[in-house]
């Protein structure tokens, strides 16, 4: 088996997903990176955008809005003020939030919206 | 029924009214400490994960940040106070009130400029009343607070942190707020947020891990972009707690003073019941001594007409 990284998903009121994985994937502001087990520490800025995480029985996949990435001794946090996993998103919620955000030329909105629709069609 | 007897009955009525809604809110208060406890706790890992992330950066590298770095002659402070919405609490709020007075008696005597935020309605009422200058203010949440509250009062804060001192900017953020102990004990305290207290971390890291040293990170986009972005979120999530753990102060303070409102309503209770026993029993007292004197009466006058 391959090695393993434990990985803290926590949203600023309340924790979203830990466990192991072999690899996960993050969107930060210099472009997507990815981290295996026994990756150089790492502090990362994260930009809003689907982060997808490698388990042994497949992939978890987490809009995350804004935040950080963390990485140290094969421990790997993702902070966020605002992470839901892709089985919690509401797709047709999500598509009517698009829908008026794009009506209201909502920039950020549209883009939340869109990073959930996103995270789903990862899934 | 004589009005003394009146007067005590419609009293008991009227106090165990009373008692009924404090023993209600009571009840209220005490399923939202929980929740409120529940909702600390739910926020601690972001919270620790955040410092430990702060942490890593302030000692992993030598960057120097508008937020970490201590002025040579702090000419002015930012105090933030969190008092409840509503009262009906205790001193709670007072309590938090009494705090900030002190620590902006203490700022001032070191000559330091105050610059007062405010949370609540009743601090905001406290101010308002002596019309002392509040700079901004923010009310209808401290029931329970959400992240977003916490990140509304941080942007205006972290705003003035970083504006330059000349400019009206402030050198120094304090936070002040009850701080949730346990179910009995909440005690208002004062910290100081900004400039960030670097001596503090290396400690703590101590207490975590003893012996370790913290990895030499690589950061992403540069150490500086990492600080800009980490300070701002590291100043909301203590503001958070801080709402947090006021509400969950309030509703315990709330709990405690209902209790007692509860308790001095039975007291009241059982003694009214007393006095309007005593009443009774004195009517009745008196209406048999005035038939058996009416009785005697009427006896000796027809005694008397029977000679």
């Amino acid at each position: 088996m391959a090695a393993e990284l434990h990985v803290e998903l926590v949203a600023a009121d309340r924790s979203v997903w830990s466990g192991e994985a072999t690899l996960v994937i993050a969107r930060t502001t210099s472009g997507d990176i990815g981290v295996m087990p026994g990756h150089q520490p790492l502090l990362g800025v994260l930009e809003s955008g689907p982060v997808t995480i490698r388990t042994a029985d497949g992939n978890v996949v987490a809009a995350v809005h804004g935040g950080f990435i963390s990485f140290a001794d094969d421990k790997l946090s993702l902070l966020a003020e605002v992470a839901e996993l892709a089985d919690e998103i509401d797709v047709k919620r999500a598509e009517r939030a698009l829908e008026r955000a794009k009506s209201a030329a909502d920039a950020a909105a549209e883009r939340r919206a869109d990073v959930r629709l996103r995270a789903v069609a990862g899934h | 029924m004589g009005a003394q007897l009146r007067v005590y009955k419609r009293r008991i009525k009227s106090v165990t009214a009373t008692k009924k809604i404090t023993k209600a809110m009571e009840m209220i208060a005490a399923s939202r400490i929980v929740k409120a406890q529940r909702q600390v706790a739910a926020s601690t890992p972001y919270a620790s994960e955040l410092t430990r992330a702060v942490t890593a950066v302030a000692t992993g590298s030598t960057t120097k940040h508008a937020l970490t770095t201590e002025a040579e002659n702090p000419v002015r402070a930012a105090v933030l106070l969190v008092t409840s919405d509503r009262g009906l609490a205790g001193g709670y709020s007072s309590n938090a009130i009494k705090a900030a007075e002190a620590l902006t008696e203490r700022l001032r005597a070191e000559g330091k400029d105050v610059v007062t935020y405010i949370v609540g309605r009743k601090g905001v009422a406290y101010y308002g009343f002596r019309e002392r200058p509040v700079a901004e203010s923010w009310t209808g949440f401290t029931d329970s607070p959400a992240y977003a509250d916490a990140k509304r009062i941080a942007g205006p804060l972290i705003e003035a942190v970083q504006r330059d001192t000349a400019e009206g900017g402030v050198d120094e953020l304090h936070i002040v707020f009850t701080e949730f102990a346990s179910m009995m004990t909440q005690t208002p305290v004062d910290n100081r947020l900004l400039p960030l207290s670097l001596e503090k971390a290396p400690v703590e890291q101590e207490a975590g891990a003893p012996g370790r040293i913290m990895p030499l990170f690589d950061f992403e986009p540069s150490a500086e972009g990492v600080l800009d972005a980490l300070l701002p979120r590291y100043v909301e999530s203590r503001i958070y707690n801080a709402l947090l753990q006021a509400a969950a102060s309030e509703h315990a303070a709330r709990r405690r003073a209902m209790k007692s409102a509860t308790d001095n309503a039975e007291e009241l209770i059982k003694s009214l019941s007393r006095l309007a026993n005593a009443a009774r029993q004195a009517e009745i007292t008196q209406e048999i001594s005035e038939i058996v004197g009416g009785a005697s009466a009427l006896a000796d006058a027809t005694a008397g007409s029977d000679n």
